[in-house]
């Protein structure tokens, strides 16, 4: 049942994958992408971390997304950007990359047709299977991706790291407040400019 | 059997629910009514109540009417993202020791990441719609949301703090001595403000500020698809009634009574005490709600953390 579910997950974020890039309208893209990162939530999610599920849909699909969706709102032109986004990309200015990519899709499938007597080429399936089994093994028991075994981990070996994060978002923080900032010719307008800049730079990182 | 009764629990809840958030229209018209001295909807049935049903009838033989220069797909797809986050969220909220359709130990999280979602729905509907007002009522959602997520989440993290886990029913057994209301009075105030900007209901009802822009995101909605934003608006001020409820209030405990009508009568309370808002508190304007949620509001719900975090360390458990 696991396996369905991981595969049409796993399907549906490929696909939406594509969209984003082959999508006209830069609002439909971005939902795609956004389709994606709720996909990927689910993929974190059966993967016995609700948590890190949690935590992908509030930051990305939920804050760093809206930004992008609200940007693009107001920088859409309507008809005219989706007529310029057909005209200029053409699938002759795709040719190369989508060549390179190609390479790298054979060979992620050699890797995986592969016998498994090479530890390093453990299909992603099999990987999957181990984790669920473990997953619906303890299921109730809270079990390493606990909130409270995490921030254990967190605030114990890896508590530098917490102080460092704690300091780039301090400093983005401090440089959008600056930007932002009235100057003294500029009186009035825009304080709602600031607020949401600051919040950009908060849930960027 | 037990496959049966899944079934049935969910879609008993969905019913009550929507039959509840219909008849909160009833409510609210009679109630501001009252409050403003005059009747209300006092003519279809006794007290009026039949009104909902003439209105439904009405709103579902309308036209349904998408603009031709509407983006028609999110344009239908708008209004459904509303309804199914909202509805979303009340599997988990416990309405009794028996009544809940999923435990879940991140039960919390699970509310910040629905309420986060349906930002999208008011969003793509100012969007697809292709219209001033209904673009400038998106812009304004989309600030206001985001902000008042950030408060909401960090309002939360006391009651978290003091009962220790994410899970609803554990918050609930943790009040089983005392409500939270008394030891988180402030981060009380903080959730009910952050909830009333996130159901986007009078006073921070400015993204579909009438007097301002005509009415807001859904300007170009018609029928039952206005009907659908009109509905998620109700089932949204339910919700963060049942979460006050369930968060502050002890949820379903309760002397006496059953315990789901110990929830029912808390969260009718709160219903009212919404409708109440609007009819007494006047809109401000929109950069004096921006600014006092990241001014006041912020600094406010970052305090409430700490001292509940030092009085949990010191004195508590």
């Amino acid at each position: 049942m696991i396996e369905i579910i991981f595969i049409t997950t796993a399907i549906v974020c490929v696909i939406s994958a594509l969209l984003t890039v082959t999508a006209h309208n830069a609002v439909h893209a971005l939902l795609y992408l956004v389709t994606m990162m709720i996909a990927i939530a689910l993929i974190f999610f059966l993967f016995g971390s609700p948590f890190a599920a949690a935590l992908q849909i509030i930051v990305y699909a939920g804050a760093v997304m809206v930004l992008f969706v609200f940007v693009t709102m107001m920088l859409h032109q309507g008809e005219q950007s989706i007529i310029d986004e057909r005209t200029l990309f053409s699938l002759k200015t795709a040719k190369g990359p989508l060549l390179l990519a190609v390479i790298l899709v054979i060979e992620l499938l050699l890797i995986g047709i592969t016998p498994l007597d090479n530890p390093s080429s453990q299909t992603a399936l099999n990987t999957v299977n181990s984790e669920s089994q473990q997953l619906s093994a303890g299921s109730k028991t809270a079990s390493l991706t606990s909130v409270k075994s995490l921030a254990k981990q967190l605030y114990g070996p890896y508590k530098l790291l917490v102080i460092i994060a704690a300091m780039l978002l301090l400093a983005s923080l401090i440089a959008a407040i600056h930007i932002a900032r009235k100057s003294s010719k500029l009186t009035e307008n825009s304080p709602v400019n600031g607020d949401s800049e600051s919040k950009a730079s908060e849930a960027a990182p | 059997m037990i496959e049966l009764s899944a079934l049935l629990t969910p879609l008993i809840i969905l019913i009550v629910l929507l039959l509840a958030a219909a008849w909160s229209t009833w409510l609210e018209r009679r109630l501001l009514g009252i409050w403003q001295d005059r009747l209300g909807p006092n003519r279809v049935g006794p007290f009026g109540l039949l009104q909902v049903i003439a209105d439904m009838i009405k709103i579902f033989t309308k036209e349904d009417w998408i603009p031709p220069f509407a983006d028609k797909a999110l344009f239908i797809i708008a209004p459904m993202i509303l309804m199914i986050m909202t509805l979303l969220g009340f599997a988990i909220i416990p309405f009794s020791p028996d009544i809940q359709i999923v435990e879940f130990d991140n039960a919390l999280l699970f509310v910040l990441a629905l309420s986060s979602l349906s930002v999208y729905s008011i969003m793509l509907a100012g969007f697809s719609s292709n219209s001033k007002y209904a673009l400038l009522g998106a812009m304004r959602t989309a600030a206001q949301m985001l902000s008042y997520e950030v408060f909401m989440g960090l309002a939360l993290m006391g009651v978290v703090v003091i009962a220790g886990s994410f899970s609803l029913n554990e918050i609930v057994a943790a009040q089983s001595d005392y409500w939270f209301i008394l030891s988180q009075p402030l981060g009380f105030l903080l959730f009910l403000f952050a909830g009333v900007a996130e159901s986007h209901r009078a006073p921070f009802d400015l993204p579909e500020a009438e007097t301002e822009i005509v009415a807001g995101f859904h300007t170009e909605y018609a029928s039952m698809k206005f009907g659908m934003f009109f509905i998620g608006e109700y089932l949204g001020v339910i919700f963060i009634s049942a979460l006050i409820t369930t968060l502050y209030f002890g949820g379903w405990q309760g002397p006496m009574l059953p315990p789901i009508i110990w929830f029912m009568l808390k969260t009718a309370l709160f219903v009212m005490f919404f409708i109440l808002l609007r009819a007494a508190i006047p809109r401000p304007r929109y950069d004096q709600l921006m600014s006092f949620g990241w001014s006041v509001l912020l600094p406010l719900a970052l305090l409430n953390l700490l001292l509940t975090a030092v009085w949990q360390l010191t004195l508590g458990f």
